[in-house]
């Protein structure tokens, strides 16, 4: 049981000072790592205002108020990569959701412990493995010259070559498949979790009233997740102006010709920032995202803190 | 209804074999491909049923076209063990005096690190705190530093470990017993602590193991390139794999590599340290998952 020492002794402020120290050393390496890692660059958004020089550095640089927002947002950028970037989150929020929760009550149905173990393993492998080799296997299937599609499916078909890195039509559906393929392992282990976590009394509760399998989903599984998938699609949705970026630089292998279907904002930024050395405008981009952001979560976290204090974040 | 159960548990089987072959699929395609004759893939493409065998690629880049790979694995292994080292540690400092109700800056600490999950500079500012105050461009900090080397998510799963598994009157009761802070951390805290440890370290070793990005950023020195920033550019730019810079040894060594096989095998070398230690850490990696995702 915690014994609370200090409750009756007025202890001096100097030895609780002291009592304290070596706690008050152990945080300070990582405190000093925020410090210097998250919240520097938070005052740095203030370059989204300036012409930035390196010559005089960044804080002496002159301010332009918003004019690296009126070339951002005068452009048609801008609103491609918002489009961009809350279509693709959107829909995957669906699709992904949906799917894990099916496959999650499916893998349920799997008796034999052996399988459902084998299977959780193999459905997580696409998570661990880094986007820069997604992007290989996507090349491998895809490349116009030697891809698998173009080579062997095709030409099965009777049909003519793809220049997949050419055509952005393609690729929403492209970018769809490899982020459910990636992703979707480990969103079908969260809910896993929740479903065995369902005592299993109701269930036989329900076999005995003659429930069948579907009215068991429809009236116990689905109604004792609900709460978390309520919780995990708003989190997701407080994350809408994020996306992947390894998944949509690496995978479309970076080609211009394709950018309005693959440019969301986080690629946008980089580019601006490394490509095209406009830093400025890529500023710009990032504090608009970096702000809508901020809103966001703290609209979903409120949301959620409505429904379910105990789900909520903060 | 017993025939029920067991049609459902048919389908679920089914629906999971075939997901499970999807998500092997494309590592076969690749393995495949790089044991192809070149000519072959030159006229058939890749191929999940090689009509003709061949190593070459793996000799290729075992008798020195390579060489550039191992020094990439050898800096990739050092970012990984050190980063992974030293984020763990400071992870769990801040974490256990965090986990202290008695301590009083438990509170601010806890929104310090919080708050970095829902607020963040963004790309550009990182960048320029990076390069122009720390000059971590083109040294190996630039891969081990910027934002990988902890993150409040970690702190906050290894702070609700040591706050729940913990019980107060171990700490209590070591504290009467004369061990100091540092030594009740050491021998007690981490010593019971070994799931958390083991699944935030877990998740930091993949982070570093998979990072392209701040190789991206921070290095232009292919010398100090890991082992995906050499992926990366093998894959976006075919020249680089045909050039010199590759294969230290001779460039006429490289005019004649099997291009589109070492392409495919190198992947393969990518993914193989992931792949044979997998079934060993699985166990920690789908706890983790759970874990994160109830208390998270």
């Amino acid at each position: 049981m915690a014994i609370n020492r200090e409750a009756n002794v007025p202890v001096k402020k100097r030895s609780r000072m002291r009592k304290y120290l070596p706690l008050t050393l152990m945080v300070l390496p990582g405190l000093l790592y925020l410090l210097l890692n998250n919240y520097l660059p938070m005052f740095g958004l203030i370059i989204a205002f300036k012409e930035v020089n390196f010559t005089k550095g960044i804080f002496a640089s002159d301010w332009v108020g918003f004019k690296n927002f009126e070339y951002l947002f005068t452009t048609s950028d801008a609103y491609i990569i918002t489009r961009n970037t809350i279509l693709y989150n959107v829909s995957w929020i669906i699709i992904g959701t949906v799917l894990a929760i099916l496959l999650a009550i499916l893998l349920n149905e799997v008796r034999q412990k052996f399988l459902a173990r084998f299977y959780q393993s193999i459905i997580l492998l696409p998570q661990l493995i880094s986007i820069v080799i997604v992007a290989y296997l996507g090349y491998a299937m895809l490349s116009l010259d030697t891809g698998f599609i173009n080579k062997t499916i095709l030409p099965a078909l009777g049909m003519d070559d793809i220049m997949f890195y050419f055509e952005s039509k393609y690729w929403p559906y492209i970018l769809t498949f490899v982020s459910l393929w990636k992703g979707l392992g480990f969103n079908v282990v969260v809910y896993f979790a929740a479903i065995i976590g369902i005592d299993e009394e109701y269930y036989e509760a329900a076999r005995l009233d003659g429930a069948s399998k579907w009215q068991q989903i429809r009236g116990i599984t689905l109604p004792l997740i609900a709460p978390m998938i309520i919780m995990l699609t708003l989190l997701s949705v407080g994350k809408i102006f994020y996306s992947d970026f390894g998944l949509f630089y690496q995978v479309p292998m970076n080609s211009g010709a394709i950018y309005d279907t693959t440019n969301v904002i986080d690629t946008y930024v980089y580019r601006g920032l490394l490509g095209l050395g406009d830093v400025g405008m890529s500023a710009a981009a990032g504090f608009y995202q970096s702000i809508v952001g901020f809103i966001l979560v703290l609209t979903a976290n409120f949301i959620v803190r409505k429904i379910s204090k105990d789900n909520a974040l903060f | 209804m017993a025939q029920e159960n067991r049609s459902w548990q048919w389908f679920a089987n089914i629906i999971y074999i075939i997901l499970t072959v999807a998500c092997l699929a494309p590592f076969v395609l690749l393995l495949a491909s790089s044991l192809t004759d070149e000519t072959e893939i030159l006229k058939n493409g890749y191929s999940f049923f090689p009509k003709v065998f061949s190593t070459a690629a793996y000799e290729y880049l075992f008798s020195g076209g390579g060489s550039g790979i191992f020094r990439a694995y050898g800096i990739t292994i050092f970012v990984t063990v050190f980063g992974t080292a030293a984020g763990l540690f400071i992870t769990a400092l801040l974490a256990y005096p965090m986990s202290r109700s008695d301590y009083p800056a438990s509170k601010p600490l806890a929104f310090v690190v919080f708050f970095t999950l829902l607020f963040n500079g963004g790309l550009v500012p990182t960048y320029l705190v990076y390069t122009q105050l720390f000059d971590v461009k083109n040294t190996v900090w630039g891969l081990i530093v910027p934002g990988l080397l902890m993150n409040g998510f970690n702190v906050m799963l290894m702070q609700t470990f040591f706050r729940t598994s913990i019980p107060m009157a171990i700490i209590e009761s070591a504290s009467i017993d004369g061990a100091g802070e540092f030594r009740i951390f050491r021998s007690i805290i981490l010593r019971l602590s070994t799931p958390v440890l083991a699944t935030v370290g877990l998740f930091q070793t993949l982070v570093y193991w998979n990072d392209w990005m701040n190789g991206t950023i921070y290095i232009n020195d292919t010398k100090l390139y890991g082992i995906q920033n050499m992926l990366n550019r093998i894959l976006s730019d075919a020249q680089y794999l045909a050039s010199g810079s590759f294969a230290s040894h001779a460039s006429a060594l490289a005019n004649t590599a099997p291009l589109e096989t070492v392409k495919m095998a190198i992947a393969v070398i990518g993914v193989v340290p992931i792949m044979v230690t997998y079934p060993f850490f699985q166990k920690y990696f789908v706890k983790g998952i759970a874990l994160g995702a109830v208390k998270g």
